[in-house]
């Protein structure tokens, strides 16, 4: 008996109905968990006292200080590299087999795995250079992780503003740099804060090379050469040794949170500045 | 954000990075970094806690990552002071090592685990996968668990020494990489043996008897439990400044009372026939 | 003019330095890594079933079997489903809903690797222990916890691809009397095949990287494993497990696994160039 088409549609309709709709409910089920335990664990208190007997209690004050500085430092170098790297390769060079052969051994270098990196933090900062466990140590390797992503990024919102753009400044007189700074760079600007971004969501998401870079303490940091805990590394400290699943339910939250605030921040930038133009 | 600070803003960047990566850069934050075994982590972070109470403008970080690792950052600089739970190998002797407290280590299983005692001859066996199912212990007819520390641990190495003698660990064991971890896994997992120290046992897992010696205090400092190790402090010269201002109080009366009431050994009882710490 | 040759100059330095850092991890990576393969053996080194780094025995098959594993495991859960699912946004439901789902699916992507394996460690691990049997920290688990990973990254390149296609071809099919069922199988899905696989290389390269939900949820046994409840070891975990107190040989052993996971990484990065080459074609 031959099945006619509309049944094979049914059933075809049918199973990817049932499939997609189960994955998304465990993706979401599974925040859905971790925020409904950690949400109520939430209080101003928290956030504002840092962690004591080992995370048994207390807050995430200095996991959340860390957070920031580790990224700050991070988006802080890589970014003018990045940007410049990006401004380089499509404003001032031509299409060349060079050219080519950098953008394939970044695309590459965007694809190695973080560990890689926290293993040449590890033995370059924290040894060789002497920095030890450190929020520079931590920050410098982080940059280096997301630097291939910005110039990915940057050099593609680069190449989206159409050349027509340059052309009319060109036409008025304009130099090279006035084009670049008036033209190209304002118009590249949600790409290139979308390539920012991700950087951002990379720091603060990273566990295994910030563990090994800028350490595992979680006192209050009181230089850039001061160990620090991040968040994430708190979390994962937290749930693996089983000190207190309180804390790490709502450290889970808060990270969730944070990401969620970033993420929200980044989507309305990209609707404002669409919208601009 | 304006276009036209950029320049002048990657130069600055340009200078900042060249003057954080001269080589040889001072380490510059004024704290005490003390690394190494993650037994010894939670009562020197203890400790450090109730000392940065006392002496509030004073830092000290504490972190884990193994004995081995604690010690090689003390050798290479990274540290100041490294912790560790096993004694300095020969070639770690160069460096200097100062006993703070002694530790157990005891064997776990989960809470639930008919079994009470075990003799050294059958955790030998267990361990080295010899044995491999509880029906060999009198128990149900499951494969046994095992979990093991990495080899960087010197809870393992202690271990090792102590307990597995020439006998190999097996390969099939699981790995954890802190003693909190083992726990964790052997507190979950009914068929699961492991091993910590004996100052993190909590009612979620149970500690065996070894031989009929039950790991407790007294037991220890009579020396019928004999699966001890000092927890070390390890420096690459004589301790100087906060480093020994931190280690006279954890030597003194107010901090041994504070480890003894963590659940860790006192080692003034103790006359020992091997003397390990040099001073 | 000089003005802008200065310019163009710092530019030349920016992009220089930013080239040169990248090198120079490369360079790190391979200087210290090789050396190690060199004194091993290549055969022994990636074939060896022996870690055992204080009697000095360096073979890491058994993580390359592990990553196989895990990484194959994850596809088998992420592909299909992630398919699905972009299929789902893009043809099945209402474009109001669609819109609405895709941030949020965005965010899922971006939640951090260690609230998943967590996840994992809290229900997956006990569930498959007590069902299936064995530790329950196991290849399953971390297959399963990884596909769930990955699904963002594929589902919403699938579904961009999908939705990049032009509208003619849709119309295209259905004027001449396709189903929409038939539609999306034999014209949309193979038409936005490169943009698929793409995501699913991209997935992969995710997989194969991931460590620290690994290091919660696998295990860590060294012995090669035999079936997917055993507990195994990745090249990643046993990078991360083992960094903290390697010296000498035993860390240029775990360099020289850098090595290995760089020429696979590069190795996919080709693929997926020849792939999206053809597709353009």
């Amino acid at each position: 008996m031959k099945i006619s088409r509309h049944h094979t549609q049914g059933l075809a309709k049918g199973v990817i109905w049932v499939a997609a709709f189960s994955t998304l409910a465990v993706m979401f089920w599974i925040l859905y968990q971790v925020l409904r335990e950690g949400l109520p664990l939430l209080h101003p208190d928290f956030f504002i006292q840092a962690p004591r007997q080992m995370g048994r209690a207390g807050g995430i004050f200095s996991t959340i200080i860390g957070t920031i500085a580790l990224t700050v430092v991070a988006i802080v170098i890589a970014t003018p590299l990045g940007v410049g790297t990006a401004i380089f390769l499509q404003e001032y060079t031509r299409e060349s087999g060079v050219s080519r052969v950098i953008r394939f051994g970044t695309d590459c270098l965007a694809g190695v795995p973080s560990i890689i990196f926290g293993l040449f933090g590890f033995v370059f900062f924290v040894i060789f250079l002497r920095m030890g466990w450190s929020i520079l140590s931590g920050g410098l390797t982080l940059a280096t992780m997301i630097l291939p992503t910005i110039i990915c990024t940057a050099e593609e919102a680069i190449k989206s503003v159409p050349y027509t753009y340059r052309e009319v400044s060109f036409a008025l007189g304009g130099t090279r740099w006035q084009t670049i700074r008036k033209m190209v760079l304002p118009n590249a600007f949600p790409g290139i804060l979308t390539g920012v971004l991700l950087g951002v969501g990379r720091s603060v998401g990273e566990t295994a090379a910030v563990i090994l870079t800028a350490g595992s303490s979680f006192i209050t940091p009181d230089s850039l050469f001061s160990p620090i805990r991040t968040m994430a590394v708190h979390f994962y400290i937290l749930a693996r040794e089983g000190i207190s699943m309180e804390m790490a339910y709502a450290t889970g939250a808060a990270l969730i949170l944070l990401i969620l605030a970033i993420n929200t921040v980044a989507n309305w930038m990209m609707y404002r500045y669409a919208h601009k133009a | 954000m304006k276009r036209g600070k950029r320049s002048r803003w990657i130069y600055g960047v340009g200078i900042l990075l060249l003057a954080v990566l001269l080589p040889g850069c001072q380490r510059q934050h004024g704290g005490l970094s003390v690394v190494g075994s993650t037994s010894v982590e939670p009562f020197a972070g203890a400790l450090a806690e109730e000392y940065m109470n006392q002496h509030s403008r004073e830092k000290i970080f504490v972190q884990g990552g193994g004995s081995s690792a604690g010690i090689q950052a003390v050798r290479t600089g990274a540290a100041e002071v490294g912790m560790s739970s096993r004694n300095l190998m020969d070639s770690e002797k160069d460096l200097i090592a100062v006993p703070i407290i002694y530790d157990a280590i005891a064997v776990i299983v989960h809470r639930d685990n008919p079994l009470n005692d075990l003799t050294l001859n059958q955790i030998r066996k267990i361990f080295s996968a010899e044995i491999t199912r509880w029906s060999e212990l009198g128990g149900k007819n499951h494969p046994l668990t095992l979990v093991t520390r990495e080899e960087g641990s010197g809870t393992r190495e202690a271990f090792q020494k102590l307990i597995m003698g020439k006998k190999e660990i097996s390969l099939g064991a699981l790995v954890q990489d802190s003693n909190g971890a083992i726990r964790q896994v052997v507190a979950d997992d009914r068929n699961a043996i492991g091993y910590i120290s004996l100052g993190l046992v909590n009612d979620r897992v149970k500690a065996l008897k070894i031989g009929g010696i039950e790991p407790n205090i007294e037991n220890i400092q009579h020396h019928r439990y004999k699966i001890v190790r000092p927890f070390l402090f390890v420096f690459k010269s004589n301790p100087q400044g906060l480093a020994k201002d931190f280690l006279d109080y954890i030597l003194s009366p107010a901090g041994q009372k504070l480890l003894v009431q963590e659940g860790l050994i006192s080692m003034n009882p103790i006359p020992e026939p091997k003397k390990e710490a040099r001073r | 003019m000089s003005k802008e040759k200065i310019l163009e100059k710092s530019f030349l330095l920016i992009a220089l330095s930013s080239i040169s850092i990248l090198a120079l991890i490369a360079f790190f990576i391979f200087q210290q890594g090789i050396p190690l393969i060199w004194k091993v053996g290549l055969n022994s080194f990636l074939l060896g079933d022996r870690w055992f780094p204080s009697k000095e025995s360096f073979g890491i098959f058994p993580m390359i079997v592990g990553s196989f594993w895990v990484t194959l495991g994850s596809l088998i859960v992420g592909v299909p489903l992630g398919v699905a699912c972009a299929v789902f946004l893009c043809e099945l439901i209402p474009p109001t809903i669609a819109m609405i789902l895709r941030p949020m699916i965005q965010l899922l992507g971006a939640i951090p690797s260690v609230i998943y394996g967590f996840w994992g460690l809290i229900v997956l691990v006990p569930l498959i222990r007590n069902s299936l049997g064995g530790p329950g920290l196991s290849i399953l688990a971390g297959s399963l916890v990884l596909g769930i990973m990955i699904l963002p990254t594929i589902i919403s390149i699938s579904e961009d691809s999908l939705r990049a296609l032009p509208r003619t071809y849709k119309e295209g099919a259905l004027s001449l009397g396709a189903t929409h069922w038939q539609t999306i199988w034999r014209v949309l899905l193979p038409a936005a095949r490169s943009g698929i696989v793409a995501s699913i290389i991209l997935g992969m390269g995710r997989a194969i990287g991931e460590t620290m939900a690994m290091i919660m949820i696998l295990g860590n046994a060294t012995q090669l494993p035999n079936s997917i409840l055993s507990s195994a070891r990745t090249l990643t975990t046993n990078i991360g497990i083992e960094m903290g107190y390697a010296s000498g040989d035993h860390r240029q052993a775990l360099f020289a696994t850098g090595v290995v996971l760089f020429f696979i990484i590069m190795g996919l990065n080709s693929l997926a160039l020849i792939i999206s080459r053809k597709g353009r074609a």
